[in-house]
């Protein structure tokens, strides 16, 4: 994503339903506010998770990437 | 009655069944649950229960019997693909979110159970009637 640099990336490629969104919480929780995250996932399930996760948790979803190999990066800005 | 603003944001499962299909769709949905910032409570009750005595998670392959067929080969797969121990993503929910895991205390009264018997993650014993009480105006999934 142009003019962004991500802070932490996780890649939880392999990781099942809920790993991925866990990653993001961890991620979330463990970082600093102004810090880009971004989690790498294969799971299908993460396209709505992680999106309504980042939205409930009311921090700034950033969209996603997709990864040559089909995985998707999704990334968030943690806000508060 | 207490009726705070987290009334709604409660989520329950009972969980009767202790095979490992259906403790795997109650800690998922645990978790899930847990992420959303739901109050989640865990009622273990009879084949439940008995599925958290300290140490049973390591060695129950124990399967849905109307999917028997599909048990060999579904133990397979998770171990290929290295789908996380149902006992992980719980403390790993718990760890996240507020979960509680409960024990019935009918059942522990049937079966000679002790609270010291079951896996730590057992952090209570309750009736069924404070269980419905304090699952009030939320949602419970029987499983």
């Amino acid at each position: 994503m142009e003019g962004i640099t991500i802070t932490h990336e996780s890649n939880a490629r392999g990781s099942f339903c809920p790993g991925p969104l866990m990653e993001m919480i961890r991620l979330v929780k463990t970082s600093a506010v102004g810090d880009v995250l971004a989690v790498i996932s294969n799971d299908p399930g993460s396209q709505k998770d992680i999106p309504v996760w980042i939205a409930k948790a009311r921090q700034e979803y950033l969209g996603a990437e997709n990864e040559p190999d089909g995985a998707v990066r999704f990334i968030c800005r943690k806000v508060r | 009655m207490d009726t705070d603003k987290d009334e709604g944001e409660r989520f329950s499962i009972v969980l009767f069944s202790g095979t490992v299909d259906r403790i795997m769709a109650a800690t998922t949905l645990t978790s899930g649950a847990a992420a959303m910032g739901k109050k989640v409570t865990l009622f273990l009750t009879f084949w439940g229960l008995m599925a958290f005595r300290k140490d049973d998670w390591k060695t129950n392959t124990r399967f849905s019997k109307d999917f028997e067929d599909y048990a060999a080969p579904a133990m397979e797969m998770m171990q290929a693909k290295n789908v996380p121990p149902w006992m992980q993503t719980l403390t790993q929910a718990m760890a996240m979110g507020d979960v509680t895991v409960k024990a019935c205390s009918m059942t522990m009264e049937l079966f000679n159970m002790k609270l010291g018997d079951f896996e730590p993650v057992v952090s209570e014993v309750t009736g069924v009637a404070s269980f419905i009480q304090e699952s009030e105006g939320g949602q419970v999934l029987f499983i």
